[in-house]
């Protein structure tokens, strides 16, 4: 008994399950941002779901390409896709942005994080104004939360010919309020995203990161801004292409 | 404990496959794909009648690769474990679940209209 064989039980197992790290092999914040960002998606997913329900069902809709035609301040009618062109642009390349951060996190060079978050978060703020802008846009036509213009034909294919005006005011209803809820969700996260940037920004400029030997704290916010660069391209889509 | 934070920002230097070059390449693909979308919107669609069914299934075909390139590249989960990707991906399937769920849904809500 005295210098036996360790029991089975008593061996020191190092499977990647086993505890003692993390079998994902990545830190716990970045692992719980994942987790988020994954309910996240489920409930954008739900209100854009939801938004091709009601569109599949409804007898017509209004045209993408007859509600936003205009670049505010610049041209009112017949310029379809090109404002939020613009916008898309802007938040890919704050994305971009975003990963450059990122890449020199890597190398720990503090200067460059420190410009690709400033730019990260000019581009935050522009898609923001765009924003404002489209929505001041679209108000000004007369859509709102439950609200809608008292011409509408204009905004249906052919002037909405063989529809009847109820079937018109409904979908426009509907068109209004998710339009207005699911941009402007996406735009409360966009606003999220560039506050909780300008806080890092902060902390960079502080040297909080050096101080602590890495800048995983980057990756991380990385991960929640690319996210809403993912949502704006399926809302994109889904609003204005589709 | 100290050990094993040190192994895991390691390997993190290890596996990253993100250098500029490669953040280029992903920007202009992106781009790609987002004009490739464009020209669907504003040329084909208004001058070929004939193309319209296809250009609904043609955005969200383009719309998906985008999603890939951005949830890969940008938020690097092409370079994590298999485990993490799994963990990831497998329940977005339930996102599958409910388009399906609905879609077949509303074309009841059709008739519950007339």
């Amino acid at each position: 008994m005295s210098t036996a064989a360790v029991s089975p039980i008593d061996e020191v197992k190092s499977t990647p399950w086993s505890g003692g790290r993390s079998p994902f092999n990545v830190e716990y914040g970045k692992l719980m941002m994942w987790f988020f960002l994954l309910s996240d998606a489920f409930t954008f997913s739900s209100l854009l779901i939801s938004y091709g329900a009601l569109r599949f069902s409804a007898a017509a809709w209004p045209s993408a390409a007859l509600v936003f035609q205009s670049v505010p301040g610049l041209i009112e009618h017949g310029a379809p896709l090109v404002f939020v062109g613009l916008m898309t642009l802007i938040l890919i390349l704050s994305s971009v942005t975003m990963v450059l951060a990122v890449e020199a996190g890597h190398r720990n060079s503090r200067k460059e994080v420190l410009l690709w978050m400033i730019l990260t978060i000019i581009g935050g703020f522009m898609f923001l104004g765009c924003q404002a802008l489209e929505w001041n846009h679209l108000h000004s036509e007369g859509f709102w939360w439950s609200s809608i213009p008292k011409s509408l034909p204009e905004f249906f294919t052919n002037g909405g010919k063989g529809l009847s005006g109820a079937a018109m005011a409904s979908s426009s209803h509907a068109f209004a309020n998710l339009f207005f809820t699911i941009t402007g969700f996406h735009g409360f996260h966009v606003f999220t995203g560039v506050i909780i940037n300008i806080i890092i920004t902060v902390n960079v400029l502080m040297g909080t990161y050096e101080k602590r030997g890495s800048y995983l704290m980057i990756e991380k916010i990385g991960l929640y801004w690319h996210f809403v660069d993912l949502v704006w391209v399926f809302v994109f889509t889904f609003f204005y292409l589709v | 404990m100290s050990t094993e934070t040190t192994e895991v920002h390691a390997d993190h230097g290890e596996h990253d496959g993100m250098d500029k070059k490669r953040i280029v390449n992903v920007l202009l693909i992106l781009l790609a794909i987002t004009s490739v979308e464009f020209i669907i919107a504003l040329y084909f669609v208004p001058n070929f009648p004939k193309f319209h069914p296809y250009a609904n299934p043609l955005y969200i075909i383009l719309t998906l690769f985008k999603a890939f390139y951005i949830v890969a590249y940008f938020m690097h989960l092409k370079f994590e474990k298999l485990s993490l990707i799994f963990a990831i991906i497998v329940p977005i399937l339930f996102i599958i679940g409910l388009i399906l769920v609905l879609t077949n849904e509303s074309h009841h809500w059709i008739f519950l209209r007339m």
